[in-house]
């Protein structure tokens, strides 16, 4: 089924192509615009080549100490939050009821975090982790565990990872029961004539069918959590110091902070460019391993 | 002799399945219910706080409100500063939906019917928008929209948001419309139908669930979002969103009224996702399942 070949199709494009373009290659420009121009304020620009991206890259530098901070941080962060969402998910994912009324309460309790506004997540985590007011924050305490998330790094990072696990491994959950749902009941009927055990089914019909989902639920989960600005940023604001400031973070700080324009956009063009390899390497070896599958 | 002691232990074997087959059942209820607790106990305390005067939340722990109140729910709906912020969420939330999906529809029946120049790159093009960090844009876009003279109204927001949203609506409705045979498309050209009149009256209709799926995206992408949202805005179209975090740094903690602005922030989401519960499952997989 090859669809057919016609270029009047692009009438039909146009409007999303002007209006994405609209948002999206002026403000790059921009971008790129002043990434290669210092400026000393009242609008005076002068040309600087590559050397705000020279100097990002550079770890010895201020600017590139601070940005490989960030981004190393931000990459553990992304990684912490795969690591337990992929699976939490997928777990969550199996025990949810196949039919009944027990379906539909289940998946809107389970996408209610997802519709909090950011910060709203964020008001939500600090009001239940302060060790004052909130109720995880003083069970903890009360247990004897001295847990302050604006004081110790630690903390602040259980806290963090903790917030994000909560508000986002529904999305993990939502795509592999969509997997799971389209498994025909033959295939568990074939199972449990051969008597395989739930690991084997498991292994052999409900993972291969959520590969697709799962790729989804990836690339997602790790575009969002390195691309995390807010609620990290009501939580902790970045601390305690510098311990929880991701890459957004610093890049807002110095963008709409310092407004060091030449900084900011090389920086914005380095992160972007992360964002795009990453997706696309996974994406590529995935579509390939999946459609040598199929072959 | 024998048969009377062999009784029992058949009895015991035939059991022992059963039990531990009622215990298998019961453990994926437990692991959901502990999820869903866990999921839940954070939002409940959200709504203590916005029950509890300030004197309680500051004073010591209750597991529930002593002296519930609603002072601080009557505080936002009487204050213009606050429930204007509802609004002008609503309406700028609004606002995207619309432009999303009213581009979105054909592009995505382009994406899913033709090959055309350039197709692939595009598409790619688009989702690339989907992953550029909201931090990397505020900037440019302040600049842009103060230019355009669209600074601090809904529109600059509306659009702002269009382009995460539009290409996610693109690549969902396009897995919804991959799923309606093209025979349908060639049927409806021998009738004689022309191409508007068939993809609004007879095409839509097929695709109704992807166009609500799509739209709840685009309302919840729109919704949450608020680093863009903050930064186009300063007095006229303010969202709620933006409305509480300069509360909270202006006025020290007000925590009660901070809970209850959250809480009706959720309602709203509440509200949508039980209108599209049923498609969600297949929705969150985009239409590709």
């Amino acid at each position: 089924m090859s669809k057919p070949l016609d270029n009047r199709a692009w009438f039909l494009v146009l409007p999303v192509v002007a209006l994405v373009a609209f948002s999206a290659l002026i403000p790059v420009m921009t971008v790129v615009n002043y990434s290669v121009q210092d400026s000393f304020g009242n609008n005076e620009f002068f040309w600087n080549g590559t050397g705000w991206f020279k100097e990002l890259l550079d770890p010895s530098t201020d600017l590139g100490g601070r940005f490989f901070d960030a981004l190393w941080r931000t990459l553990l962060f992304s990684a912490l939050c795969l690591l337990i969402e992929v699976p939490l998910g997928i777990g969550v994912a199996l025990t949810l009821p196949r039919k009944g009324w027990g379906v539909a309460a289940s998946l809107v309790l389970l996408a209610l975090p997802l519709l909090i506004p950011w910060n709203v997540v964020g008001t939500i985590w600090q009001v239940f982790a302060r060790r004052d007011i909130g109720l995880l924050g003083a069970a903890v305490n009360g247990l004897g565990i001295e847990y302050n998330y604006a004081q110790t790094p630690l903390a602040a990072w259980v806290t963090v990872v903790a917030m994000d696990v909560w508000h986002w491994t529904s999305l993990v959950v939502l795509l592999c029961y969509a997997g799971l749902r389209a498994i025909p009941d033959a295939y568990y009927q074939a199972a449990k004539v051969d008597g395989a055990s739930s690991w084997a089914v498991f292994r052999a019909i409900q993972l291969p069918k959520m590969q697709r989902v799962l790729t989804i639920a990836i690339l997602l989960r790790f575009m969002d959590s390195f691309m995390i600005y807010t609620e990290p940023f009501v939580v902790t604001g970045g601390g305690p110091g510098n311990a929880t400031t991701f890459l957004s973070i610093d890049l807002v700080k110095i963008a709409l902070g310092q407004f060091d324009l030449g900084k900011a956009a090389a920086m914005s063009i380095v992160y972007n460019l992360i964002v795009l390899t990453v997706c696309w390497v996974f994406f590529a070896t995935t579509t390939r391993s999946q459609s040598e599958a199929v072959q | 002799m024998s048969g009377a002691a062999l009784a029992p232990a058949a009895l015991a074997k035939t059991r022992a399945p059963a039990e531990s087959g009622a215990l298998r059942a019961a453990v994926p209820r437990l692991v959901l219910g502990l999820y869903i607790l866990f999921l839940l106990v954070p939002i409940y305390w959200l709504v203590n706080m916005s029950l509890k005067t300030n004197l309680e939340i500051n004073s010591g722990m209750t597991l529930w409100p002593q002296n519930p109140t609603l002072e601080h729910y009557r505080r936002i709906f009487t204050d213009a500063s606050w429930y204007s912020g509802y609004i002008n969420s609503l309406t700028y939330v609004a606002l995207n939906t619309v432009i999303s999906l009213a581009v979105a529809l054909p592009a995505a029946y382009a994406f899913s019917r033709y090959r055309f120049l350039g197709d692939k790159h595009l598409f790619f093009w688009l989702l690339s928008n989907r992953m550029a960090p909201p931090a990397v844009f505020a900037l440019p876009f302040f600049q842009l929209y103060s230019a355009v003279g669209l600074f601090d109204t809904p529109w600059a927001v509306a659009l702002a948001h269009c382009l995460f949203n539009i290409p996610l609506a693109v690549w969902i409705l396009e897995g919804f419309m991959s799923g309606v045979p093209r025979e349908i498309d060639e049927m409806a050209a021998i009738d004689g139908w022309s191409f508007p009149a068939f993809f609004i009256r007879h095409f839509l209709p097929l695709v109704a669930g992807g166009v609500g799926v799509a739209a709840f995206f685009c309302f919840m992408f729109s919704w949450v979002e608020l680093l863009l949202a903050r930064t186009l805005t300063t007095v006229n179209a303010k969202p709620i969103v933006a409305t509480m975090t300069r509360t909270v740094s202006a006025a020290g903690m007000d925590w009660g009224l901070l809970a209850a602005a959250g809480v009706l922030t959720i309602i709203p989401g509440a509200i949508v996702i039980w209108f599209v519960r049923n498609h969600i499952a297949r929705g969150f997989a985009l239409g590709r399942v």
